[in-house]
């Protein structure tokens, strides 16, 4: 056994979990850490916020589907990274945070920069190890990475004193761990499986809704043949979105609170869900109540504790949801199991989706948001990965931008995290630097994260960042517009700073976009750019995004655009 | 309704933070908890008795399941199981008939009777919780001083096999 001390049996544990790239910033008690970076083949990016270090490993884990590493130091660096953190964990990402702690002997006497991350993170993580010694550390890297990465991903912090990180001792590897409380994988069990199907089949109105699942375990195949093999609608949550090819004839997109109409109103129709990888959220499903009314609900999951907590299941199959797809195609094409094209329910699908496509009455403006998002899918090849911030172009997004390749849609769907799409994106870029990565932003988050531009512009990631810039926080002005009896409240960005600008500060590329026309040239000379292109497209501030379900109503009192 | 929840924990320090903590982020009650390690240090059990209603007592469990730190849960079938509390009660003497009384009422609920002063008595007494709040509401007219009681410990009855 060699000796060593704990920093660099940290970075020989990162290297042996295969990690190449990392996020974060230094501080005085994670020094010995960077020391060892920078001995290290792992690949540094600097970000200029810790939260920011925190969604690019974020960004990087979703769309690598490997843990996001990033590190940050003690204290503030460590409260930095809670948003992060707390983002990852509710959209059931894969990450490995790495913070520095004051010296063991510190802790607990209100050191300068102690915090008590491991306290304060205890709810958001899915687990949170402070290694005591240098001889724990590589044991617990191997089961921060397990336990990130199975099951229902998640991030997992790992807390390390300075002075554990500074000592030095012969330092053992594991090869593999074991965690008793620990059991990531259960079997689908064969039986449910069997009466799911049997469930589907003699349904009259059986629809598919898709959830953020689907995408973790990358179920794409599997979902589509169910789908085709017995003539379902397939909805999707937010989460799930571009699960199911947003193109095909029998995708109705996203249901929920600015869902599709026609996912909305199909959804309300059923008679028997197949959930696959949902936890039926409150922003997809309306109330919980109505929702489950009149419904047989399949509920598949990898977390037994999703089954029963926001729904009542008829069959609940708890296991991979690929796995458990996988095995009811099997099931189906052995048994030669294929639904008739002449069923009605199909017919009703393609009449609601044609209803809502010709009537559905969209804003009138020349940048109108529906517009602006088609013109970029246009120009936009499928295999480009979307990220998104949070408010009113979020749910533009939703509704206009077409997933068309499984997969490539990425956006902070539970806790809903402004400041999240651009450093995601780069994350994103640093996980799959072929392929464009685009952040649909509006000016208020895209505000929140805007110095990541000196990481894309110096790290070499190169993102587009698309604004539909409204002037203002669009979605509380759509709600005080709507709820509030017009009182418009601390909404008022007055269109500060110019974003333009702000991206050629950097050394990015800034284009103003102020046609359809425009905004195609815009996006087509960025895909050709060597360096950030920030796209600042004013549009109008008093579009409001709809459908609108309101909060705590069912999905059936959708409110239409009139 | 009140259920009581068996887990078996790491015997690890912040477990028991932990454990609260889902609780109260989660919005579910503890009625009481006691802690304390088992034949294998470890391993500690916590006991934790709840008022809730089936379905949220049902994801209280599947919560505690999916905790890494947790070994193992259970829910105790009252009839099924052994459940105990313990409890030291300081009840005032205010005159000398009393505390004959007291030592009487208590001698009827198997109390051992520990410190006997002028002026107070303290009984303690291992029982399920409605005998010691029956017990509670017999001395209360005495006046009570001070109550400590640990909460509920329970173990199932029988053997692995038949459980």
């Amino acid at each position: 056994m060699e000796k060593m001390s704990g920093a660099r049996s940290l970075m020989v544990a990162l290297e042996k979990e295969g990690v190449d790239i990392a996020f974060g910033l230094p501080g005085g008690a994670n020094l010995p850490i960077y020391d060892e970076l920078y001995k290290s083949n792992i690949r540094h990016i600097l970000a200029r916020h810790e939260q920011s270090a925190a969604h690019m490993a974020d960004g990087f884990g979703r769309v690598s589907r490997r843990p996001g590493v990033c590190f940050a130091t003690s204290g503030p660096g460590a409260t930095n990274i809670v948003t992060g953190i707390a983002t990852a964990q509710a959209d059931s990402a894969p990450m490995v945070a790495i913070t520095g702690q004051v010296p063991l002997k510190m802790i607990g006497r209100d050191a300068f920069q102690e915090s008590d991350i491991i306290g304060i993170s205890n709810p958001i993580v899915k687990y949170a190890f402070q290694p005591t010694s240098a001889t724990e550390i590589p044991e617990v890297v191997k089961k921060a990475f397990y336990i990130a990465s199975t099951g229902r991903p998640g991030p997992v912090l790992i807390d390390i004193p300075k002075d554990v990180q500074q000592n030095e001792a012969e330092i053992p590897f594991p090869s593999e761990v074991k965690i008793r409380g620990y059991h990531p994988w259960v079997d689908p069990d064969i039986t449910q499986i069997e009466r799911a199907i049997d469930m589907l089949l003699s349904a009259e109105r059986p629809i598919i809704l898709a959830g953020g699942g689907v995408i973790i375990s990358g179920a794409f195949a599997e979902i589509q043949s169910i789908a085709e093999l017995l003539l379902i609608p397939v909805v999707t949550t937010f989460k799930g979105k571009g699960s199911f090819p947003e193109n095909h004839p029998l995708s109705l997109g996203p249901i929920g609170m600015h869902g599709h109409a026609e996912a909305n109103k199909m959804m309300t129709e059923a008679d028997c869900v197949l959930a696959a990888g949902s936890r039926f959220s409150d922003r997809s499903v309306g109330t919980f109540e109505e929702f489950e009314k009149r419904l047989k609900i399949i509920h598949m999951d990898v977390d037994p504790a999703e089954i029963g907590k926001n729904q009542t299941t008829t069959v609940a199959i708890v296991g991979d949801v690929k796995a458990s797809l996988r095995i009811m195609v099997k099931m189906l094409v052995q048994k030669a199991i294929k639904r008739n094209e002449d069923y009605p329910w199909v017919k009703r699908m393609k009449e609601t989706k044609d209803y809502y496509r010709e009537n559905l009455k969209l804003h009138d403006h020349p940048l109108a948001a529906a517009k602006v998002l088609r013109k970029l899918r246009e120009v936009l090849p499928h295999q480009s990965i979307v990220t998104t911030e949070v408010g009113q172009h979020q749910m533009w997004a939703s509704l206009f931008f077409d997933v068309i390749q499984p997969g490539t849609f990425f956006s902070s769907t539970g806790l809903g995290t402004m400041g999240w799409g651009f450093p995601a994106a780069i994350g994103a870029k640093a996980a799959k630097p072929g392929v464009p990565v685009v952040d649909i932003a509006g000016e208020g988050s895209f505000n929140m994260t805007e110095n990541s531009l000196a990481v894309s512009v110096l790290d070499n990631l190169p993102v587009i960042v698309f604004i539909m810039n409204n002037f203002s926080l669009g979605m509380v002005a759509q709600w005080q517009r709507t709820f509030y009896d017009r009182r418009m409240m601390a909404i008022d960005l007055k269109n500060c700073p110019d974003y333009v600008k702000i991206a050629q500060a950097y050394g990015a590329q800034g284009i103003r976009a102020q046609s359809l026309d425009e905004i195609g040239n815009a996006v087509k000379t960025a895909l050709k750019s060597d360096v950030a292109t920030v796209i600042d497209i004013p549009i109008d501030p008093q579009e409001d995004v709809l459908p609108f379900v309101a909060p705590g109503t069912p999905l059936t009192d959708m409110i239409l655009p009139s | 309704m009140w259920s009581i929840i068996s887990v078996l924990v790491e015997n690890k320090p912040g477990i028991l933070f932990k454990v609260t903590n889902l609780f109260r982020s989660r919005n579910f009650n503890i009625d009481s908890i006691s802690v304390g390690i088992t034949e294998n240090p470890e391993f500690s059990r916590m006991t934790i008795t709840t008022l809730g209603d089936e379905k949220q007592v049902a994801q209280i469990i599947k919560q505690l399941d999916k905790m890494i730190d947790t070994i193992e849960v259970k829910r105790l079938d009252e009839k099924m199981s052994v459940y105990r509390e313990l409890v030291l009660m300081k009840i005032k003497v205010s005159k000398p008939s009393d505390s004959m009384e007291i030592m009487n009422i208590a001698k009827a609920f198997e109390c051992e009777i520990h410190d006997v002063r002028k002026t107070s008595i303290m009984v303690e007494l291992t029982a399920t919780p409605d005998r010691i709040n029956a017990f509670e509401d017999l001395v209360r007219g005495y006046g009570i001083i001070d109550i400590a009681r640990t909460g509920i410990c329970a173990l199932a009855r029988g053997g692995t096999d038949e459980s």
